[in-house]
């Protein structure tokens, strides 16, 4: 009885604990964004953030972007031609990517790659005492260190997932086109006729920058809490990549419901 | 990394990003339709509008022309009022008749517009006198039954 | 002394919990233009103590004044500003690892002020002189010895002349040579620059070159204080064996345990 009551009681003090911490990354999120003004006024920070977070995730947005289009070429192809409309391939490939995979895959992608980098960043910065010394020379570190970093996470996403959408949709040409031989025009008039930009592009583009926000966020804050030791900025950078994926995925779907199915309501 | 390196690198990063919504703006979606177009309203009554949803195509003669904007029940007459916007450089006759289609055998259904004769057009907020319901598939095919029975039962009745 | 203290901590208690306070009833007085040794073992307070005159950390009673201010009466702009006179040198140097030497200095003269880029770089490439290391300016933190960095962390805290400096265990784990280059960087920059600074350290030899006067602080009390030469000649017991080094005396070699005859019969019985 009493090992039940303590199970409870530490439950209950996990989930306490995980509700406060929500609380102070949000004061943390305000505290950004009022502090962001250095970050816009010298953009010349944010720019520099943007080249380690944006650019630098380019090669593999590029690449996986390429594989998955090719991916969702061959398999839509083999579902699509068992009812005989194969040309709906490119409806299939473009819809997929543009509402769904592209904002989605590439927040995954940024989350792992640049999301881990900046919470170990941070994270390293505050162990090695760069951050008191900062503090300590009357500069405020979320507002040079934090928020340049915020917004380049913010203002990348859209674009990483713009370019993943957008080289998807070509590897799905490459493999319904080139490769397979589904009519080129029915390709893209297909797509034309369905894709719609206010619904679709737009919504999707919402999504992905929705995502940088909720990732960006989640690194930043893991590596600005992270203790200021070895195993506490490896534990920070771990969760950061597992928060920012639950995140995106469970955001995916709140959105999803909010944007795709509401029109069908009527 | 000397400064001027990581500009021209963001600038270029940016600039293939802005280039792939650009693509996929206009290559993969269709924004040279109307979305910023002008367009007027035309309303009109149909007693069944079967699967007819909010932002499905209106064509005359096959062609995209406007998007339907909103289905209401009128009360008084039970049926159903469907107010459409149709892209201002196209006029119709006063005589337009509206019907409701299905584009291919199960596909979704839009409106089509065949155009009349009379020499007036129509203008914003008119309403169309001239309307075709939907096929309701369950009603043609009891509709079907009732003639075969009827059919059989003649043949018998001979 | 007729020009008022520097620093002033009058009866001051701290403690992140009430049963374990880090320290209790502190006074300490710091004379402008002189420098201060607090000293005393790994985890007896000191560096508490720096981080409340630096305005880290809140202290539970009593008051502190520092640069005539009252600390408990600031909000975080006011102790930002308060900064704006201080400096400090943290125990590895806290460089900026993603900048070069030169930007290091120059950083808070871009952050703070609105020079020209050639003003900058001579007040950079004079901070540098003071310490000798001009010509490392475009090194990279990661390329400099444990002394280096720490010099140019020196040159860095002293960037905008700062009527304060704080030290932080300057001397902790630096070869003999550069032991004695930043002693005497320590005492001569604040004799040039007209500075008051405060040394925390265990480093006895060191210290007593370079300070005008020093406080003993033994589990978050001051147990003794005065001149260098007072200390080294002093009876009192933990001073004796500080400055001496000696194994046993007030702070016991030995952690807490039961009686070892006891132990060893117990150890044995139960074997």
């Amino acid at each position: 009885m009493a090992e039940i009551a303590r199970l409870l009681q530490r439950l209950g003090e996990g989930a306490t604990a995980k509700i406060w911490r929500l609380g102070y990354a949000a004061r943390f999120f305000v505290y950004i964004l009022l502090h962001s003004g250095t970050a816009l006024r010298r953009f010349r920070l944010t720019v520099r953030e943007m080249y380690f977070a944006g650019v630098q995730s380019m090669i593999i947005i590029l690449v996986s972007g390429l594989f998955v289009g090719m991916v969702l070429g061959l398999q839509g192809y083999d579902t699509l031609q068992r009812y005989g409309s194969s040309e709906a391939l490119g409806i299939l490939v473009a819809l997929s990517l543009v509402r769904e995979l592209g904002p989605v895959v590439a927040g995954l992608l940024f989350a792992s790659r640049a999301g881990s980098a900046i919470t170990a960043e941070i994270g390293l910065m505050k162990a090695t005492e760069q951050i008191a010394a900062m503090e300590m020379m009357a500069v405020d570190p979320v507002a040079r260190v934090v928020a340049p970093r915020f917004w380049a996470g913010v203002i990348s996403m859209p674009l990483l997932a713009a370019l993943f959408s957008a080289m998807g949709i070509f590897g799905g040409y490459l493999v319904g086109v080139q490769l397979i031989g589904v009519d080129e025009g029915a390709f893209w008039s297909q797509m034309q006729a369905s894709v719609d930009v206010r619904n679709d592009i737009l919504n999707g583009v919402i999504k992905s920058v929705v995502f940088g926000i909720a990732v960006t966020w989640i690194a930043v804050f893991e590596g600005y809490d992270a203790p200021p030791t070895a195993e506490g900025v490896s534990g920070a950078t771990t969760r950061t990549v597992v928060t920012s994926s639950l995140a995106i995925l469970a955001l995916d779907f709140v959105l999803t419901a909010l944007m795709f199915t509401g029109g069908s309501a009527k | 990394m000397k400064r001027s390196t990581i500009d021209i690198w963001v600038g270029a990063f940016v600039a293939a990003g802005f280039a792939g919504l650009l693509f996929l703006a206009l290559k993969v979606g269709n924004l040279a339709s109307f979305s910023t177009a002008q367009a007027y309203q035309l309303e009109a009554k149909f007693a069944n509008i079967g699967g007819l949803k909010v932002r499905a195509p209106i064509k005359s003669a096959g062609v995209v022309v406007g998007r339907v904007s909103d289905v209401r029940f009128d009360n008084d007459s039970y049926e159903a009022i469907v107010t459409f916007n149709v892209d201002a450089q196209y006029k119709f006759p006063r005589d337009t008749s509206a019907k409701i289609l299905t584009s291919g055998l199960l596909g979704e259904q839009y409106v089509g517009l065949e155009a009349g004769g009379d020499g007036q057009m129509l203008k914003d907020k008119d309403r169309l006198r001239l309307t075709q319901s939907a096929v309701v598939l369950e009603n043609l095919i009891s509709q079907f039954l009732f003639n075969k029975a009827a059919e059989g039962k003649d043949k018998d009745g001979k | 002394m007729a020009a008022a203290p520097i620093v002033e901590i009058d009866r001051v208690s701290f403690g992140y919990d009430a049963s374990r306070p880090v320290l209790s009833d502190v006074s300490l007085r710091i004379a402008p233009g002189s420098v201060v040794g607090i000293m005393g073992q790994s985890g007896c307070g000191k560096t508490t103590l720096l981080r409340i005159v630096a305005g880290w950390l809140k202290a539970g009673a009593g008051t502190t004044r520092v640069l005539g201010e009252d600390l408990s009466g600031l909000d975080a702009g006011g102790i930002f500003a308060l900064r704006r006179k201080m400096g400090m040198l943290f125990q590895f140097g806290a460089l900026f690892t993603d900048m070069t030497v030169f930007d290091n200095v120059a950083f808070q003269m871009r952050e703070h002020t609105d020079l020209p880029e050639e003003l900058i770089a001579d007040l950079v490439a004079m901070k540098l002189e003071a310490v000798g290391l001009r010509g490392a300016a475009q090194l990279m933190p990661s390329a400099l010895s444990g002394g280096m960095a720490r010099r140019v962390a020196l040159a860095r805290a002293v960037a905008l002349d700062p009527q304060l400096m704080l030290y932080d265990e300057p001397f902790t784990g630096l070869d003999p040579i550069s032991l004695g280059v930043i002693a005497r960087l320590i005492r001569t920059l604040n004799d040039s620059l007209g500075q008051t600074s405060i040394v925390v350290s265990h480093d006895v030899e060191e210290c007593f070159g370079i300070v005008d006067y020093v406080y003993f602080v033994s589990a978050g009390r001051i147990v003794a204080e005065g001149k260098p030469e007072e200390m080294r000649r002093s009876g009192a017991a933990f001073v004796r064996q500080f400055v001496r080094g000696e194994t046993d005396g007030p702070i016991p070699f030995h952690y807490p345990a039961p009686e070892y005859a006891a132990d060893l019969a117990q150890a044995g019985a139960g074997g």
